[in-house]
């Protein structure tokens, strides 16, 4: 049962980083769009995110009650040495979901709309930079269970150069993610060239971000290049990612969008397959060297038992109904028209 | 403000905001459902511009209630680590249930807010249905966590440790269903009266009066019958506190020394200090007959329990009695309604009578708040009942007050924004059925 638990807990944080870095993603395309398309790409966005960003948001709460139950000396360190990036990417995340209803269901389209869309794509935009980096917080190696000083304890784990690049590079994935799946979704040509734009330069900004992580690693001796470079699994995984990048580039205009999206959605699952390939089973790696594992931080018997079958139970529930609402909402069919 | 009441203060702001828009994310998909149900039946319209109206009430308290609650997930680590790092794997088990209930709603409320025209009309009424069902389940099995915080169970606690856990034990604690039951009943009444207030409003003020009518009904329907149940509901919740926290009840009741045939305390301010209470009305032997069913029982005061275990008494009183004079008021204008539905059609266009709900407008929400400090506050100075100290459970985190100042200002910020854009969306309500009447409305 512990790796049924595992396993779910794997794909919730995977659906979070696909699905609701495609959400996230969408606010930050917003940012880096010019103010006189903004309003045709916020109506793309509707279309596409409205019927399922708050299923979307879903997958970060079953990802925390797997930690709370299931591996709770995790949940808690994470807790108290990493409060402060906690309490701002809980900012982001209060702010994104108000704003985007508000926005929505605002009974009138006046100037109110100016300041909904302004907390909408800046929480966007700190929600998966602060996830990010609470990751690059965990796996980073300055967290120090024994630490004294308010310093020591609750900043420096989280405030170093390390953690802000893997904050970054999530930043950039969502962005990537988002513009990729909008160019499937543009109707009208003139959006369809900006979005296609977009998802070029988040192509970009991914591999520069990317990039940005390793001299990072290297700069905070945080032991991530040389250790990659010997696991053959990840190595290969990396370089397929790196291929589909290449032809997902060629294929951006003109290609379908199935396999778009497909390639999008297969480079960012290798990206996070290769990194949680490298960690596994650690979760949180610390200054003393006893870092806390799937394994060594799983609460004993029955709990993790009873979390593994209330999940298979729950999935028996969820998986087809999402599937079915993702299906009965993307690509063509009209959803506007006909209302009863 | 030091790290502890700081801490206990952004927990209780967080819960009683949380609390407020979940009660009503939780109950309005029942009355959207309703008058869904009436637009199918009847193809009348209004029902649909009602239900229209009212989903989109539901998607902003929805979404309101969801983030509020996924802070809560997050600030039971951030604000009480030692707490969770013992009690997680205990009382997980409702809140991994919980998480597939409000996974459930969350789609169906896709399903349903953007289903429109596009699914055949009965499914599309069903997964309205399926966000009420949901929601409500998800509200249940959140009580019931909170209520093994005030009945621990489903584990022996030996030397300290947390031995021999079963969660499933733990779920089904000496608590969760008065608790449960309470709280559903209140859910519903607060929702209820609030709503059917807001529409009597907008009738007072004249506009579109079929619209408002029919949504007052179908509200306060709800709304009173459950008013009604409520007292039931308490006694039962008073009888099980009574063995169960007794130090609770006496806090509740002000009850500083034990004694048989114990009196009623309604009202009064206790002193604390001087244990006892002045300017109260007491009713002789009413307390022993409400906690035990008998004028002579002997019921438990707060002498036997040692000075620093003793909840807040001030605090929990106060509370209790606010939500019971609350509720009493709610249980006379349920009867009220009930009297003008079947004897006095008349009334129910008088303007002292819709007056009447429109002041009842948040009446059911203070009882709410007020019922709940009672059960957390009444709880104090344990965060898990005889076993944790809160104190021992707080973050060692410096600096919690600063905290507790932003989220206060962000929980305040939302809700007048929230405020404010019911008050657009009621405003625009006449406008929107003037105009729109056979043109498909947004959805």
């Amino acid at each position: 049962m512990l790796y049924v638990v595992i396993i779910f807990l794997c794909l919730s944080l995977l659906m979070y980083v696909l699905l609701g870095g495609a959400d996230f993603g969408a606010g930050i395309v917003e940012i880096f769009t010019p103010f006189s398309m903004r309003e045709k790409l916020r109506d793309t966005t509707y279309k596409t995110i409205g019927p399922i960003w708050e299923a979307n948001h879903m997958w970060l709460i079953i990802a925390i009650v797997i930690l709370f139950v299931g591996f709770p000396p995790i949940y808690t360190m994470l807790s108290v040495h990493l409060h402060i990036p906690l309490a701002l990417m809980l900012i982001g995340i209060i702010g994104r979901g108000t704003a985007f209803v508000f926005r929505h269901y605002d009974a009138y389209q006046d100037d109110m709309q100016k300041v909904y869309n302004f907390i909408f794509t800046y929480s966007s935009f700190i929600t998966p930079f602060f996830l990010g980096l609470i990751f690059g917080a965990a796996v980073g190696g300055q967290i120090d269970p024994e630490a004294a000083g308010f310093y020591e304890a609750y900043i420096l784990p989280w405030f170093n150069l390390f953690s802000i690049s893997v904050g970054v590079f999530t930043v950039a994935i969502c962005g990537f993610l988002a513009s990729v799946f909008l160019v499937g979704e543009a109707k009208r040509a003139d959006v369809k060239l900006v979005v296609v734009r977009k998802a070029k330069l988040f192509i970009v900004f991914t591999v520069l971000a990317g990039g940005f992580v390793f001299a990072s690693s290297l700069i905070d001796e945080v032991p991530l290049v040389e250790l990659l470079l010997t696991e053959w699994i990840t190595i290969g995984t990396l370089v397929l990612a790196t291929l589909a990048m290449i032809v997902l580039w060629m294929q951006l205009r003109s290609g379908s969008n199935l396999l778009v999206r497909f390639l999008c959605g297969f480079v960012v699952t290798a990206i996070l397959l290769a990194f949680g390939y490298h960690y596994f089973p650690d979760m949180i790696i610390t200054k003393s060297g006893e870092n806390l594992s799937v394994f060594n931080s799983a609460a004993v018997g029955k709990p993790v038992e009873t979390l593994g079958w209330a999940l298979l139970i729950g999935s028996v529930f969820i998986l087809p109904s999402l599937f079915y609402l993702l299906y009965s909402f993307q690509g063509d069919k009209e959803i506007n028209q006909a209302n009863g | 403000m030091d790290d502890l009441l700081a801490a206990r203060s952004q927990m209780a702001l967080s819960l009683g905001f949380h609390i407020i828009f979940a009660c009503i994310g939780m109950v309005m998909p029942f009355f959207m459902a309703t008058s869904h149900y009436k637009y199918l039946k009847t193809a009348n319209p209004i029902y649909r511009d009602l239900t229209k109206a009212w989903s989109k009430g539901v998607a902003i308290f929805f979404v309101t209630g969801a983030v509020s609650g996924t802070v809560l997930s997050f600030e039971l680590g951030l604000l009480w680590p030692e707490f969770m790092l013992h009690a997680g794997p205990i009382f997980g088990m409702p809140f991994s249930l919980e998480g597939t209930a409000f996974f459930i709603e969350a789609i169906a409320l896709g399903f349903f807010l953007y289903g429109w025209g596009k699914f055949k009309p009965w499914f599309h009424w069903f997964t309205g249905v399926v966000v009420g069902i949901s929601g409500l389940a998800s509200g249940i099995l959140v009580v019931a966590a909170n209520g093994w915080m005030n009945s621990p169970s489903g584990f022996d606690y030996v030397d300290g440790k947390f031995l021999n856990i079963d969660p499933v034990a733990a779920m089904f604690n000496d608590a969760w269903f008065t608790q449960a039951l309470h709280m559903t009943l209140a859910a519903f009444a607060a929702t209820g009266f609030a709503v059917a207030g807001i529409h009597a409003f907008m009738m007072l003020k004249g506009k579109s009066g079929d619209f408002h009518r029919k949504a007052f009904t179908i509200a306060i329907l709800f709304g009173a019958v459950a008013a009604l149940l409520q007292p039931i509901s308490g006694d039962i919740s008073a009888k099980d506190i009574a063995v169960r926290q007794p130090a609770k009840l006496a806090a509740m009741e002000a009850h500083f020394e034990t004694s048989k045939s114990a009196p009623l305390i309604i009202g009064g301010i206790p002193d604390e200090e001087a244990k006892e209470v002045n300017y109260a009305i007491k009713i002789p032997g009413a307390l022993s007959f409400l906690a035990h069913g008998d004028f002579e029982a002997e019921v438990m005061g707060l002498d036997q329990f040692p000075e620093e275990h003793h909840p807040p008494v001030m605090v929990t009183h106060f509370a209790f009695q606010i939500m019971v004079g609350l509720g009493m008021i709610l249980v006379g204008l349920s009867l009220l309604y009930f009297i003008a539905l079947w004897k006095k059609k008349s009334w129910q266009l008088k303007r002292w009578f819709l007056w009447l709900f429109v002041l009842a407008t948040p009446l059911g929400f203070i009882a709410l708040e007020a019922g709940w400090t009672v059960t957390e506050v009444g709880r104090q100075p344990w965060i898990i009942y005889e076993i944790m100290l809160t104190k021992d459970a707080v973050t060692p985190i410096p600096g919690i007050q600063y905290s507790f100042f932003i989220f206060t200002a962000i929980y305040l910020s939302l809700t007048v924004i929230v405020t404010f854009l019911l008050y657009r969306q009621i405003k625009a309500v006449p406008e929107s059925l003037n105009q729109k009447r056979d043109v498909p409305a947004e959805s």
